[in-house]
């Protein structure tokens, strides 16, 4: 058995041929994970006792000739911003460090329904914010494909346990591109889903118009699969919609011959680098494999940086509001008064990005700029919004790449807010139209980073999209 | 643009921040060099365009509300269990009425 490159496939055949029950694995798993770690810092705890627990579910299912679920025995990751019941859930913030949460988030639920394992928690941005990890109260992740690189944000440290083999899939969450951007560094598949596909129930929020959580996995298989345990229809989230969940890995095996895909001239325009040179190679085996590739335009693209942080911040600013020292462990002493009290606590608990977000999203839905900032961004979302439907009556999918450029060297550009936000431009537009979107590993530069292709489609169509991911990465293959 | 530590000071009062000297300062050119990029806007026309309050898509009719019945809550203790300060059964703060 060779943990760090193990597939759900292989976990299920292993299962059932009983070369290793689930706790065994699990075992095996959760030891790789806890001396791998140390070089990269993707996990913040581990959880062995809720993990063994799940693995002799597993086994006592088996045992008894029952359907030990479809992620039965698999060793997953889940991001830090996602509850779980009785074990730490930090967000990456020292204002959560000591927090154990009361309850599941739904996906968790249903991962461990499906048979999946809960190794344990990893590392973000705090409270989600940020492209680098590098915002984590609890250290950065390094980039298993260069340790003295950043490993993207911010499901960072998600990514990074996929790639490194310390877990076999994670859930991650994603606002702006926080699950592909980390997946194109690292070298791995990550999915971000259609708005209210997944319930977020459990996931903390950052900025409700805009969070998803979705899979990362080593292949576009894995993540399918766990993207059709999580999804679906959850009481407990008024936005997840009621939409069937379609069979994906049975969706997952058509043929892409004739399928029209876009290339969004903006994105293209000046991208003269080595991450679009890989981008463009990737592009000409989708034409190899019978793809109608044809150049569209999302005339709005230029303004989606503004747009979407605005928004963002806007939200932030009133979740993290929460966040005041009455409710959540960490209390700021020797306040008189509890309006000091609050101020103290969230001054002293939060790091720069996400006070910075907090003042920027305050400053905008101050009094007086309202009108000017927050209402002017959901106006250009509708038409950012309507360049994807627009563009989707001529395409069935579009292909960008994901970041302008691939993993940066840890501390490169933490002094430069702005250039940070600005390098999210290719993952903005499709969380602002709350489409399907993911990355797919496309090939590596000359240093030997990874980069991504980004694939986007119309709302609710996952399966067409895992259709070209599951071909393109075929077609890479061979 | 650079914003005025007078402005900083009041949005970090409105957002119940509390920042030190030199962060102030910092958000004072970043916060302003930041606002200036999002003027970018201002080059749209948005006279006709609806607001995009949440994401929309083509979907049927659904029951979006669920049926109106008991199920347990978490309990005062377990809700309680991370409270930093917590007593009789409630959360403890300091003082509230100031002057």
């Amino acid at each position: 058995m060779e943990i760090a490159s193990l597939t759900a496939d292989q976990v299920r055949h292993g299962l059932r041929a009983r070369r290793f029950s689930a706790v065994e694995l699990t075992t095996e798993a959760l030891r790789f994970a806890e001396v791998e770690n140390p070089r990269t810092n993707a996990y913040l705890h581990f959880c062995p006792d809720r993990a063994l627990a799940a693995a002799r579910r597993v086994d006592e299912r088996l045992a008894a000739g029952e359907d030990p679920g479809p992620l039965a025995g698999v060793p997953v990751a889940v991001k830090d911003v996602i509850l779980t019941n009785g074990v730490r859930s930090t967000c990456g913030s020292r204002l959560l460090e000591h927090y154990v949460p009361p309850y599941d988030a739904t996906a968790v639920i249903r991962l461990e329904e499906a048979g999946g394992v809960i190794l344990g928690k990893t590392n973000c941005d705090e409270f989600a914010m940020g492209s680098s990890n590098e915002n984590s109260a609890f250290g950065p992740v390094r980039n298993p494909a260069a340790l003295d690189r950043v490993p993207g944000g911010s499901s960072g440290g998600s990514a990074a346990a996929v790639a490194q083999g310390t877990a076999v899939a994670a859930l991650g969450s994603d606002t702006g591109g926080s699950i592909r951007q980390p997946a194109s560094f690292c070298g791995v598949v990550g999915v971000t889903p259609t708005y209210g596909r997944v319930s977020r129930y459990g996931l903390v929020a950052f900025a409700s118009s805009l969070d998803h959580i979705g899979p990362l996995a080593r292949n576009v298989r894995d993540a399918a699969l766990l993207l059709g345990v999580i999804a679906g229809r959850d009481p407990l989230d008024s936005t997840s919609a009621f939409a069937p969940v379609p069979d994906y890995l049975a969706a997952m095996e058509g043929d892409v011959r004739g399928l029209r895909i876009g290339l969004p001239r903006e994105y293209f325009k000046g991208l003269a680098s080595e991450t679009g040179d890989v981008v463009i190679a990737g592009v000409e085996v989708l034409k190899n494999l019978g793809c109608e590739v044809r150049e569209i335009s999302l005339p709005h693209t230029d303004y989606a940086i503004a747009c979407y942080y605005i928004i963002c911040t806007a939200e932030a600013s009133s979740n993290l509001a929460r966040y005041d020292g009455v409710r959540y462990t960490i209390r700021s002493s020797g306040a008189a008064t509890l309006s000091d009290m609050y101020r103290r606590t969230r001054g002293g608990g939060f790091g720069a990005e996400c006070k910075r977000r907090i003042m920027l999203g305050t400053y905008v839905l101050s009094a007086g700029y309202y009108d000017a900032y927050y209402l002017k961004a959901q106006k250009a979302r509708t038409l950012i919004a309507r360049d994807f439907s627009e563009a989707f009556r001529e395409v069935d999918a579009i292909v960008t790449p994901v970041s302008p450029f691939p993993a940066f060297r840890l501390g490169e550009k933490v002094d430069d807010p702005l250039a940070m936000y600005l390098s999210d431009i290719y993952t903005i537009t499709g969380s602002l139209a709350g489409i399907p979107c993911m990355s797919v590993p496309c090939g590596r530069t000359a240093a030997g980073l990874p980069v991504g292709m980004q694939i986007l489609a119309n709302h609710f169509n996952e399966a067409g999209m895992f259709r070209l991911a599951a071909a393109f990465e075929r077609a890479g293959a061979s | 643009m650079k914003l005025t530590e007078a402005e900083v000071r009041y949005v970090a009062e409105l957002a119940n921040l509390h920042l030190s000297e030199e962060e102030t300062a910092r958000f004072c050119a970043e916060l302003g060099e930041i606002l200036t990029y999002m003027d970018k806007l201002n080059e749209l026309d948005t006279a006709a365009v609806e607001p995009m309050a949440q994401v929309l898509y083509e979907a049927g009719e659904a029951a979006t509300l669920r049926e109106d019945c008991e199920r347990p809550g978490l309990g005062s203790e377990t809700a309680l269990a991370n409270a930093p300060l917590a007593g009789a059964g409630h959360y403890k703060v300091p003082k509230v009425i100031e002057r």
